[in-house]
């Protein structure tokens, strides 16, 4: 079953030539690139059904000899938390092309490039997850960044190029540092085992046996890398004007898809190749991850743009990640790596569905809208229920991961858990406070009555606006992840059965026990 | 009488291997050649035939030297002409990396449909700003006299390369300098600036030849020779003045660093390469820093290797210094030209980096990485300046930054080569400059430089920032309604530039074959 991992890499890249040549004729190049990246969908399914959540660490591993003089190979595989990320990966890329269907791209830019980009995109991050090779890693973590770099330059808002440049640079200088610690590493495997290699089992081996200041540099390079990537504050500055900038559906790819990189990185890169300095270091990195839930919570909550406001949830979320992955534990883990997964799809959701109400005012300031529920009611409840599961509701698929998470760390980090549960406090506030001011009350605002209404003006109901409801196209777009988010809110078994094995493996690589016993599911 | 005739008889021509030098006696050959056709030919054939002469010479050269490399040579290289010259591994190396670098340069050189008449002055002696000097612009002749001087600059780097002993080294230095002087003054438009920068770069590079000539004097006082195995074999360990010693070898890597353009050795680069004519910047930024590099790996790891714990602190700190210059001055930039200048230097200063990557055991894994920077970096120079050249207004070449803004829309070709290759320079993945960082950083490493090797990465991060912004300039910014144009090259500069861009992507993505090479020995010793 070899072929379909191969086949998931190769799909989006030729979706992305046939795609470049269509740039003079946008509805065909929009149905070409739906359809590759629907073909991309089924493959995500097959690689789920092929995948064995109790068989090797590593699986459906294939690879070809690159750069033969530093041991350099092609060589991809997947585990359980690179299957979860696939799969969330080719579920989003279709209805993000839905869901931008007929927005309008700046002057002079065609759908072909666009979708030619985001293409290329998916292929790359797919490959960034598949790769178990450190070069090779480090070598797509990098790439990735260029498509990204025009997505956001290129199709973006005002300050589209500052966002851009910002972006690229900080993930850049993360990534070089990274090379740093991975040539490091690279050097240690050489002297030990005569020929250098960048395998990633090789190198977990070589590695993690490394005494702990050695650990402890190589580490931090990493760890800067992801840090940035994530985002965990104080690196996280980028995010918020990448999001803000970027059209609707690069945010979502940057949000609910690239910052998952960083904390995938931390899972599959740092604790096994260097569990010392891991266990020495974690204190700290959950202090980021803590100050993050909060910092993220109380910015969402003084945000006054609403794609800003959607980066700074995500920061927040981040945190929760973090904490779980460094405490330590298989249910914390189990739940960090699910939170990873249903933060792509709620966020992700919730990225969607605010773009659906920018769509339709065109303005992205909170304070332009009000009272839309009286227009756009179905659009409402979208925007309620996908808020609902951005704070983790009970019922909806992201009360299962942070339930986890907190559950988890609590027995070895009592102070961490107990402060980032008042994240969970903010997120109520944060989320109810954003629909109650755009949907709910009298309709209102200049986005929707126009400026000339000024300000204060207060709209009829039951007058004719231009504002509709959903479209079917945006209900066939949101319907899926609607259907997602309740399933694996009562029923996520599926998705855990998947991926515990797999954090297992990487506890034990770490050479932790857990203080209590996990229980299958919850 | 019979004195002088007994004393003829006891000097013996030395042992010249014919084989091993034919790359050298080709190009030098040929430049004596070429200067004749110029004396001989009548004006309106000297165009071709010049082109076609270098042309070939430099394939003949290449030829022999393939020959040569393929057929069964001594492993550790031979020295010959009484041990002035080393024909070891890294010197076929670097022969070729000249040879073909000089090849992409000499078609820039020669392209005349750019520019009608080509980028050269058709009569340089007339004074700028006369009107003599408005009419020559458009005239389409030019001073053919640039190919024998580039054949001769080129023979020059080859044998400063292969120099075995201080003084050849010498004149090889001035033998690939004159030349270069020259040709920097031959700009056939905004001929102050381009004078000015010949004169900038004669005075300091003759400046910097007295360094070289002092410190090899001094040199000579310390071990009796100016052998190169000599030095080394002095320095091991003898009671002779350590003063000597070190007096020498400062001034004698002053005059180096100065031609390698390392910080703070720089200042004349950013000058030189904006006024001198853009083929004969691309020459220079791709070949001059091979010759240089050369000399310098050359003369670290044969003479100095056992002294290395004395001097690498202070190239250690040099090797910063240029980064760091590099990196920020070229933040501040608006000229295209003198942009990639500053890039250079910092290029210069990573390149330094492999260089003075020697393990206490006497390995040195810095040579054969610093080789395979040379090479990329070279190409994707060479190709840049190519486009460079490319990008004109009514008053030549539009290389002020701002005017560069919205070049996408217009020449989406040309943009997303010149995006390519700015990313090459960058360092990111997928490209030659990507692997030729990785490659001087892991030899750095081994070498114990990790320190060196953190900030080498900052600045490249802080250097990104500048070719980052001229990317956003050509995608994301609307062009100026007065903006240049962009010359539909001929078939000379398209060759040129699609070679070097076509090996910026081979080689990074499949550099095994040309690591492999670069790896194959070490230098003669």
């Amino acid at each position: 079953m070899t072929w379909v991992l191969i086949a998931l890499l190769v799909v989006p890249l030729v979706g992305a030539l046939v795609v470049a040549f269509l740039r003079k004729d946008d509805k065909k190049a929009k149905l070409v690139a739906l359809a590759f990246s629907v073909v991309e969908l089924v493959l995500a399914g097959l690689l789920w059904f092929a995948y064995d959540p109790d068989g090797d660490r590593i699986q459906l591993a294939t690879g070809v000899d690159w750069i033969p003089a530093f041991g350099v190979r092609l060589q991809f595989g997947i585990d359980g938390i690179a299957l979860v990320m696939i799969a969330v990966i080719a579920l989003l890329i279709p209805l993000v092309i839905g869901a931008g269907w007929t927005e309008k791209l700046p002057a002079g830019r065609s759908q072909g490039g666009y979708l030619s980009l985001i293409l290329i995109q998916e292929a790359v991050t797919v490959a960034v997850f598949a790769a178990t090779d450190v070069f090779l890693f480090y070598v797509l973590f990098e790439v990735m960044l260029i498509p990204m770099y025009f997505l956001i330059g290129g199709y973006g808002g005002a300050r589209r190029q500052y966002a851009a440049v910002k972006f690229f640079l900080y993930s850049f200088l993360g990534g070089l540092i990274m090379l740093a610690s991975a040539i490091g590493a690279y050097a240690m495997a050489s002297d030990e085992l005569g020929k250098g290699t960048f395998d990633w089992e090789t190198l977990v081996k070589v590695v993690s046996d490394a005494d702990s200041t050695t650990q402890t540099w190589l580490f931090l390079g990493f760890f800067l890398a992801f840090a940035i990537k994530a985002p965990l504050v104080p690196f996280h500055t980028w995010l918020p004007d990448a999001a803000a900038e970027a059209p609707i559906g690069v945010t979502v790819i940057v949000v609910g898809i690239l910052d998952k990189v960083g904390t995938f990185g931390m899972l599959r890169y740092l604790l096994p190749m260097f569990p010392e300095a891991s266990k020495n270091l974690a204190p700290y990195v959950l202090v980021l991850a803590v100050a993050g839930v909060l910092y993220g919570s109380l910015l969402a909550t003084g945000q006054r743009d609403m794609k800003r406001f959607l980066a700074y949830v995500s920061i927040a979320h981040f945190g929760f990640i973090a904490l779980g992955i460094f405490s330590f534990t298989s249910q914390a883990g189990v739940g960090s790596v699910s939170y990873m997964l249903n933060h792509s799809i709620s966020t992700g959701m919730l990225i969607l569905v605010v773009g659906m109400v920018i769509a339709r005012g065109g303005s992205s300031l909170i304070s332009d809208y009000g009272g839309m529920s009286k227009v756009a009611p179905l659009l409402a409840g979208m925007l309620l229920l996908s808020g609902l599961t951005t704070l983790s509701l009970p019922g909806t698929n992201s009360f299962v991961s942070e339930f986890l998470v907190l559950i988890g760390s609590f027995p070895t980090q009592p102070v961490f858990t107990i402060i980032a549960t008042v994240g969970m406090v903010l997120a109520a506030l944060y989320v109810l406070w954003l629909y109650q001011r755009i949907m709910t009350g009298p309709l209102r605002g200049d986005a929707l009555l126009g400026a000339a209404a000024g300000p204060g003006a207060v709209g009829d109901p039951e007058k004719k606006t231009t504002i509709g409801d959903l479209t079917k196209r945006e209900i066939a777009v949101l319907a899926p992840l609607v259907v997602i988010v309740l399933a694996l809110g009562f029923y996520p078994q599926p998705v855990l059965d998947v991926i515990t094995p797999t954090v297992g493996a990487t506890l034990t690589e770490v050479g932790v026990t857990d203080p209590v016993t996990v229980q299958e599911g919850k | 009488m019979n004195l002088l005739v007994a004393q003829a008889q006891t000097i013996e021509a030395p042992e010249i291997d014919y084989g091993a030098l034919a790359p050298l006696l080709i190009v030098l050959g040929a430049a004596c050649v070429s200067v004749l056709l110029e004396a001989l030919l009548p004006k309106h054939q000297r165009w071709a035939v010049q082109l076609v002469l270098t042309l070939v010479t430099l394939v003949a050269a290449v030829g022999t030297l393939i020959l040569y490399a393929t057929s069964d040579r001594p492993e550790q290289g031979v020295a010959t002409l009484a041990g002035a010259i080393a024909v070891d591994s890294p010197s076929l190396f670097l022969w070729a990396t000249l040879l073909v670098l000089g090849f992409g340069s000499v078609l820039l050189i020669a392209d005349r449909s750019v520019e009608p008449g080509g980028a050269f002055v058709a009569q340089a002696a007339i004074r700028p700003g006369t009107v003599q000097d408005r009419a020559q612009a458009t005239k389409t002749g030019m001073q053919t006299e640039v190919f024998p001087l580039t054949l001769f600059a080129l023979g020059g780097m080859m044998t400063f390369v292969a120099a075995n002993d201080l003084l050849t080294m010498f004149i090889a230095l001035e033998v690939l300098s004159l030349p270069l002087y020259l040709l920097c003054g031959l700009a056939r438009r905004r001929r102050l600036l381009s004078q000015e920068a010949a004169v900038k770069y004669f005075l300091l590079g003759a400046f910097a030849s007295a360094f070289f000539l002092y410190g090899v004097a001094l040199l000579y006082g310390y071990a009796g020779s100016v052998k190169l195995s000599a030095i080394a074999t002095a320095a091991g360990g003898t009671d002779r003045s350590d003063t000597l010693l070190f007096a020498g070898f400062g001034l004698l890597v002053v005059g180096l660093l100065f031609k390698a353009a390392v910080g703070p050795f720089h200042a004349w680069t950013p000058d030189v390469y904006q006024g001198a004519p853009t083929p004969v910047t691309a020459f220079m930024a791709a070949c001059t820093k091979v010759a240089a590099f050369g000399g310098i790996l050359r003369v670290l790891t044969v003479a100095f290797e056992n002294t290395q714990w004395e001097w690498r602190g202070v190239l250690y700190g040099v090797a910063v210094v240029s980064m760091v210059i590099g990196a920020i001055l070229g933040l501040t930039q608006t000229d295209v030209k003198r942009m990639i200048a500053y890039s250079s230097v910092a290029h210069a200063g990573f390149l330094l980096i492999g260089s003075i990557a020697l393990t206490p055991e006497g390995d040195a894994p810095g040579v054969s990485a610093t080789m395979f920077y040379l090479l990329a970096y070279g190409f994707t120079t060479i190709a840049a300046f190519g486009i460079v050249s490319l990008v004109r207004n009514s008053d030549g070449e539009a290389t002020h930054l701002s005017q560069w803004a919205g070049l996408a829309k217009r020449s989406p070709i040309v943009a997303a080569t010149f995006t390519f290759l700015l990313l090459a320079l960058a360092g990111i993945p997928l490209t030659s400059g990507f692997i030729g960082k990785f490659v001087v950083f892991s030899a750095a490493i081994d070498a114990g430089l990790t320190p060196l090797v953190v900030i080498a990465l900052v600045a490249s991060a802080v250097a990104a920032f500048f070719y980052l912004r001229v990317i956003v300039l050509m995608y994301f910014s609307d062009p100026a309604p007065d903006g240049p144009t962009v010359t539909v090259p001929g078939a000379f500069t398209t060759i040129a530039i699609t070679l070097g861009a076509v090996v910026t992507l081979v080689l990074g993505l499949w550099p095994t074959f040309v690591l492999d090479w670069a790896g194959t020995g070490t230098f003669l010793s």
